[in-house]
């Protein structure tokens, strides 16, 4: 797999303003409150490769993608996918094809359809949004012709059956809708698919079925993914690299197979040891204490270490910088970090 | 053996409809030890609620018990008034539900909650009461528990919430808790806690419990025995380690290999085709031979009752012994 760089985010930060409204707040002298919900990201993502970001809710995973696909304009920092920024931009036409090449497949397959549509003007819809039929314009009828057509060869690519173009969506099943939402996605061509929490709504036989469908998508099409999940068994099975975020913060970035044989940060191990076991291998877990703290108010320094079981005085007073793919003052400090990861 | 806490016996649930009953749980049978713990997993709509609201008496109209029997602690309950029924759910049944804001009271606190619970069932005075729930909130892991009795519902974290729950669902003694999805809406981290207090404190308490998950590793960790339901029938029942690590019933195999795992990345996940058939189009036969790799011609036409296998029951035609399909039953077992 050749490392071109198809999407690239640089120090992306979005603050939410969840201050009470502005006279109450003199009355009461209190201050502005600010949600820093992302704070900081850096990484890049190459073409045809999956990136899964895990995360505890209130992590910021959500907020992330949005700001990918620019559902949410960020505070500060950038995204450009193949080198495009696509909030900064004033070129029309770039952004449209970026818009077209970037798609995003939603968590609730019961919320993400529209109830009054056809599946098939469902699916057909970015293909009109971005005149992708065939002489579309002069609204002739063999242009409608070919949409319906493609609707169903897209209907055909995620295991339906053309012909449910004409049903709605309440006829399906979770699965199917999802896989409707997918066949939506793919309708305009796209190179760049951002997932959220894809399969969490469904059950796990489903959740099978929709994740093998992902996978051979991404070989038939040369997709590349951003995968956003909570579930860290599912980002074993799909991502080639595996980024964790705590607290609008990246803590570890790494590929799939080595962040989970060889955790850096103390919170991604944490993370692995409360997964329950379904091999009941017996393997020793350290037990895990608390729980994510308030995101408007998160603790000075490192934002995990009042959980941390190897929190130093540093870690109290010191934000660690995200170096060499991991932020842990312990992990820059090799000497001290004996045990971390065994 | 001794005599189990609770036994149900072909228990049969319908819900009435314009269009006739729809049969949500049918044929329904298990035996509870006292102090074992129960999982009882499936996916959506496959009963698993349906199971536990009707052992607490709690079905909501249209849905009824139209069969079968329910006994507890050797005495029939399905058949009880409302009233004895109050009696007996709270104080000797408790229970979780899977979401800690909708189970407590938001205008109350969360120490007048467990007093007025304590109250109600045991012959405490206040003053009593007050410091039993104190001792249990310091029990299922809430700090400075003299101060945080004060406090409302919405002060508490989710899972600190979900504790309190817990401390709810104990605070009379019950001898059975039925815990449904009680960390699904939880982060890992403190579902991993919670799941360790549930597990220690029915066991300090005595407690048996009926798990309710759709999670095969929170059951897993947890449970003594686990029941696979699909269509609103036990599919296959038995000791946890053996269930897990060799299940019986296709249904089973098929669940278990579509988890994923940590342990590392597989080609494809095992898939079952197709989903679950609706309440109102249970195929006839056993309900899941259109999706079966296994399939024969007499799971198309008649419905396969448990087998006991040891101390294992698998519902599948492959398991029955008197007709066994050469190679069938072979090729089954691997």
């Amino acid at each position: 797999m050749s490392a071109e760089r198809l999407v690239e985010v640089k120090d992306l930060k979005r603050v939410f303003d969840v201050s009470k409204p502005l006279i109450s707040r003199l009355i009461d002298g209190e201050p502005r409150r600010l949600l820093k919900a992302v704070d900081g990201l850096d990484f890049t993502i190459n073409r045809g490769e999956t990136l899964g970001i895990v995360g505890e809710s209130g992590s910021g995973k959500s907020t992330l993608a949005r700001m990918v696909v620019g559902l949410l304009r960020p505070t500060g920092g950038r995204v450009l996918i193949e080198g495009i920024d696509m909030a900064a931009t004033n070129d029309p036409a770039a952004r449209r094809d970026v818009r077209r090449r970037m798609q995003m497949i939603f968590q609730d397959p019961y919320a993400s359809l529209n109830p009054r549509w056809r599946v098939g003007d469902i699916i057909a819809e970015p293909i009109h949004a971005f005149g992708l039929g065939a002489g579309e314009a002069n609204g002739q009828a063999s242009s409608k012709a070919a949409i319906a057509a493609r609707a169903g060869d897209l209907l055909r690519l995620v295991g339906l059956d053309p012909a449910d173009a004409r049903k709605y969506p309440h006829e399906f099943s979770g699965g199917q809708r999802q896989r409707i939402a997918i066949a939506r996605a793919l309708a305009s061509n796209p190179d760049f698919i951002v997932c959220d929490e894809p399969t969490s709504a469904l059950d796990v036989s489903i959740q099978a079925q929709i994740l093998n469908l992902m996978r051979d998508l991404q070989e038939k099409l040369g997709l590349t993914y951003l995968l956003i999940t909570h579930n860290l068994a599912v980002v074993r099975h799909m991502a080639t690299r595996v980024g964790v975020m705590y607290l609008g913060r990246l803590v570890e970035i790494a590929d799939t197979a080595e962040l989970f044989a060889r955790p850096r940060h103390p919170y991604t191990r944490m993370l692995l040891d409360a997964v329950p076991d379904l091999a009941m291998s017996g393997r020793a877990r350290t037990p895990v204490g608390g729980e994510v703290p308030n995101p408007i108010d998160p603790p000075p320094g490192c934002p995990f270490h009042p959980r941390c079981p190897k929190a130093i005085a540093r870690c109290k007073v010191d934000v660690p910088t995200f170096t060499d793919n991991v932020a842990c003052h312990l992990a820059h400090a090799p000497a001290e970090m004996a045990g971390v990861g065994a | 053996m001794t005599q189990p806490l609770l036994s149900i016996r072909d228990l049969r649930v319908e819900f009435a409809t314009r269009r006739g009953p729809l049969v949500a749980l049918d044929g329904v049978s298990f035996d509870l030890a006292p102090g074992e713990i129960l999982g009882v997993v499936g996916e959506s709509g496959a009963g698993k609620s349906l199971t536990g609201l009707s052992v607490i008496g709690l079905l909501d109209p249209p849905g009824r018990i139209a069969g079968g029997e329910i006994h507890f602690d050797g005495q029939r309950i399905d058949n009880l008034s409302p009233d004895a029924m109050r009696k007996i759910r709270g104080r000797r049944i408790g229970m979780i539900f899977q979401d800690p804001l909708t189970s407590l009271n938001p205008l109350l606190r969360v120490g007048d909650q467990l007093v007025e619970t304590i109250l109600t069932h045991t012959s405490a005075t206040p003053k009593e009461a007050r410091e039993q729930a104190i001792a249990l909130l310091a029990e299922v892991g809430i700090p400075a528990p003299e101060k945080r009795i004060d406090g409302y519902p919405h002060e508490f974290s989710g899972g600190m919430r979900q504790r309190v729950v817990i401390a709810l669902a104990l605070c009379a003694g019950p001898s059975l808790v039925i815990a449904d999805e009680p960390t699904t809406a939880l982060d890992v981290s403190v579902q991993a806690q919670i799941i360790a207090v549930l597990k220690r404190l029915t066991r300090d308490h005595g407690a048996a419990v009926i798990l309710i998950t759709h999670d095969m590793g929170v059951i897993a960790e947890t449970a003594d025995r686990v029941a696979v339901m699909y269509a609103g029938r036990i599919a296959e029942i038995g000791k946890v380690g053996e269930v897990v690590r060799e299940p019986l019933h296709p249904y089973a195999k098929g669940l278990m290999a579509a988890i994923p795992t940590l342990e590392g990345r597989v080609a494809r996940l095992a898939q079952i085709p197709g989903a679950m058939p609706r309440l109102s189009a249970i195929p006839r036969g056993c309900a899941f031979n259109p999706r079966c790799p296994n399939v024969f011609d007499r799971c198309r036409i008649e419905r396969p009752a448990p087998i006991a296998l040891g101390e294992r029951k698998a519902a599948c035609w492959l398991y029955d012994r008197e007709a066994a399909v050469p190679g069938e039953a072979a090729r089954a077992s691997r």
